[in-house]
């Protein structure tokens, strides 16, 4: 009575769509940080499925080094988007051009 | 009984995924991932991660989620939020995923019924919390003091890119760039 694996994946592949569809179409840079959250969440689906069911606790350990850094990541990111809003006074992504040649 | 949980925990984590990229209020879509950590903690609970699902709610849905919604209404963004104007682009990217996503969704099912691979792992012990205990500070201990070097890092960069005024007396008489603030 166990759920099979490819289920786990096929609803990571779900969530991991969806957060590289976010990325690529919202204009927000907040949205588009929490679509990064969801891939990093597919990811973490993926390992403690996969640890469930090959019986090895390493999938565990690798979503706690995910968690890391994407508690790292949360943090540079806002910080960067607290200079970007200082600087522009918007946080609209395509207000952003200083590197665009 | 497994497949019930894992469909409504399947089903609550798709929609609110969903609902994180369609909501237009960047409030409303970080409530929603919050929904989506929790559903998330659900499925862990369900294949005996039980750490893993407590880490979950503390870090995601105590810690980064209020970090979001602390930005969000420091910012004050409520307004303009149209999809991006090169959804082409992005629809040219997405689509030959999805079609890749079906595919292997078409030919994958049936393989993965098989038996897993005899791994020597000793039987699964009942704690834990213990087992990821002993595992981390033994087989992943360097990457553990790799990961406390990465927290520290990025709390200073947090540090440096958002306080306003670090350096800004001793870069007062260089040049400025002319779209700086």
């Amino acid at each position: 009575m166990m759920v099979p694996v490819s289920y786990y994946l096929i609803l990571s592949a779900i969530v991991f769509l969806t957060g590289v569809v976010g990325v690529l179409i919202r204009r927000n840079i907040i949205a588009i940080l929490l679509s990064i959250e969801l891939m990093l969440n597919a990811t973490n689906i993926n390992f403690v499925a996969f640890s469930d069911r090959l019986q090895d606790l390493g999938g565990q350990v690798f979503v706690f080094f995910t968690l890391t850094v994407a508690a790292a990541e949360v943090a540079v990111g806002l910080a960067i988007i607290i200079a970007l809003h200082r600087s522009k006074s918007t946080i609209n992504i395509e207000e952003f051009n200083l590197l665009k040649w | 009984m497994a497949y019930m949980f894992f469909g409504y925990f399947a089903g609550i984590i798709a929609i609110t995924a969903i609902l994180v990229v369609a909501l237009r209020n960047p409030v409303y879509s970080a409530l929603s991932l919050l929904v989506m950590f929790f559903h998330v903690a659900g499925l862990y609970i369900t294949l005996h991660a039980e750490f893993l699902a407590a880490v979950q709610v503390i870090i995601y849905g105590g810690a980064i989620l209020v970090l979001y919604l602390f930005v969000v209404m420091l910012l004050n963004v409520n307004r303009d939020d149209r999809y991006h104007s090169q959804w082409r682009v992005a629809a040219f990217v997405c689509i030959p995923l999805s079609i890749e996503f079906l595919v292997l969704l078409s030919g994958g099912i049936g393989s993965a019924h098989r038996a897993p691979a005899s791994l020597s792992v000793e039987p699964y012990i009942s704690n834990n919390t213990l087992a990821i205990g002993k595992m981390l500070f033994s087989t992943y201990l360097f990457p553990f003091e790799v990961a406390s070097l990465i927290l520290l890092v990025a709390m200073i960069g947090a540090i440096v890119l958002a306080k306003r005024d670090i350096g800004e007396n001793n870069a007062k008489h260089m040049t400025r760039a002319p779209g700086a603030r």
